[in-house]
């Protein structure tokens, strides 16, 4: 989606401000928006693209208006409601009258305090063992498709339709594509591909920086 | 802790000693609600909230990324292996994360200046770094690192020269960078554990240079 969420190349945002010593969390609320979402993740009921592409469907007019941690929480009760697990007439009840009394759910367990030190230090699997052919080598000239779907897609803006050179083949990983749209694993090469900062930026730009983007096979054709 | 100071009690949304005279914000009830709800239906529990918090507050952060950047600087075999396969060089510090599938580690040179972005969400390498801060997070920065990265870098104080190649990482897939900053002159006689306390969270995101202390050299 050409959403807010995809700000690259954006300008007139304001400045950047780097808060001296800043901790984790400013206030109690976020370290429960932080942990319940987390928390919520290990039900397996969604993944991470899920996740990224509930957040992304924030309306447009409220994008930037949402701090960080309201967004995972607007994320986490769109995916609850979708899930059938905490609908959104249970959160209105229970906002109304705290004593409102809920079922428990059976079909799902919670993810319990004594896994919480391992799940935390085990990455996620996205990387795969599939045997998949990669479709470029590293050195390969590419260009980048030209797509504007209206689901989710981890192929910026600024970047499409632009010739780039494969740097790094990173292995087969599930396309974030395809699973963030609900379309399952679809494996494919991620690659890490070197733009020069003139091919997306214009001949202002400097003649020898650049921007790396790991992509997938699906975003690339041969330049 | 002093319960009848609310600005110091880590859960003043849902705890029993938050200020009543103050309302609760529209997002602190949506939160309550949130997590009441997913208690009472056994979707999540409430300890494993309190480890999960605990875990992001104060055991997993940037001083781990900064204890691998000293080692890289005083140990060249480590350095190789850390250039070479970043991931397995922060698992053999204990440092493996969630969010961390595949680390690379880009090296800073008198030549070459990275800088790390996710332009579209807030992508960062969680088993070094620990949490992103606010300001890695915000659209100003994520907008304009990537078209841009030399102004942002003046603006911070970490300018470079016309000469040095400046390259951004854009983070869109599930590969996270860290930023192995270059060691400053005059650190020559200071321990690993010297040099670990100089290096900056903001020096391994690529928009500071570690400082030697004053007198050094």
């Amino acid at each position: 989606m050409n959403g807010l969420h995809d700000v690259g190349g954006m300008q007139g945002l304001g400045p950047i401000v780097i808060e001296p010593d800043e901790p984790p969390f400013h206030h109690g609320w976020e370290r429960r928006a932080f942990a319940i979402t987390l928390a919520a993740g290990y039900l397996g009921e969604w993944n991470i693209d899920q996740s990224r592409a509930m957040r992304e469907r924030l309306p447009a007019t409220e994008y930037f208006a949402t701090s960080y941690y309201e967004l995972w929480l607007y994320g986490l009760e769109r995916l609850l409601d979708a899930r059938g697990l905490v609908l959104d007439e249970e959160r209105a009840a229970r906002g109304q009258d705290p004593t409102v009394s809920v079922a428990r759910v059976d079909r799902v367990h919670a993810l319990a305090a004594r896994d919480v030190e391992r799940v935390l230090g085990t990455a996620r699997a996205s990387r795969t063992d599939d045997d998949v052919e990669p479709r470029h080598r590293v050195g390969d000239r590419v260009l980048t498709r030209t797509i504007n779907p209206v689901g989710h897609t981890r192929l910026p803006r600024y970047t499409r339709g632009k010739r780039g050179q494969v740097t790094v083949d990173h292995g087969v990983w599930t396309f974030a594509d395809s699973m963030g749209n609900d379309l399952g694993p679809d494996p494919q090469h991620v690659y890490c591909v070197r733009f020069e900062a003139r091919e997306l930026w214009g001949d202002e730009a400097r003649p020898r920086d650049a921007v790396y983007v790991d992509l997938w096979d699906d975003h690339l054709e041969p330049a | 802790m002093p319960q009848d100071d609310p600005d110091h009690d880590p859960d003043d949304d849902v705890g029993a000693h938050r200020d009543h005279d103050a309302p609760l914000s529209e997002v602190e009830l949506r939160v309550r609600t949130l997590e009441s709800l997913l208690v009472d239906k056994g979707l999540v529990d409430r300890d494993a909230l309190d480890a999960i918090i605990d875990t992001y507050e104060t055991r997993v952060g940037p001083r781990n990324g900064a204890r691998i950047v000293a080692r890289a600087w005083v140990d060249p075999n480590f350095r190789r292996r850390l250039l070479a396969d970043g991931t397995a060089a922060a698992a053999e510090h204990g440092y493996e994360d969630r969010q961390t599938e595949k680390l690379v580690v880009l090296e800073n040179t008198p030549q070459v200046h990275n800088l790390v972005v996710c332009t579209l969400c807030s992508c960062y390498p969680w088993a070094v770094l620990g949490l992103p801060p606010i300001w890695y997070k915000s659209a100003p920065y994520r907008s304009r690192a990537v078209i841009d990265p030399r102004g942002v870098l003046d603006e911070l104080g970490a300018g470079v020269p016309d000469d040095r190649e400046v390259r951004v990482w854009d983070s869109t897939a599930e590969i996270r960078y860290m930023v192995l900053p270059e060691r400053p002159a005059g650190t020559e006689a200071m321990s690993e554990a010297e040099l670990a306390d100089l290096v900056t969270r903001d020096s391994m995101i690529g928009v500071a240079v570690v400082q030697a202390p004053e007198g050094a050299g």
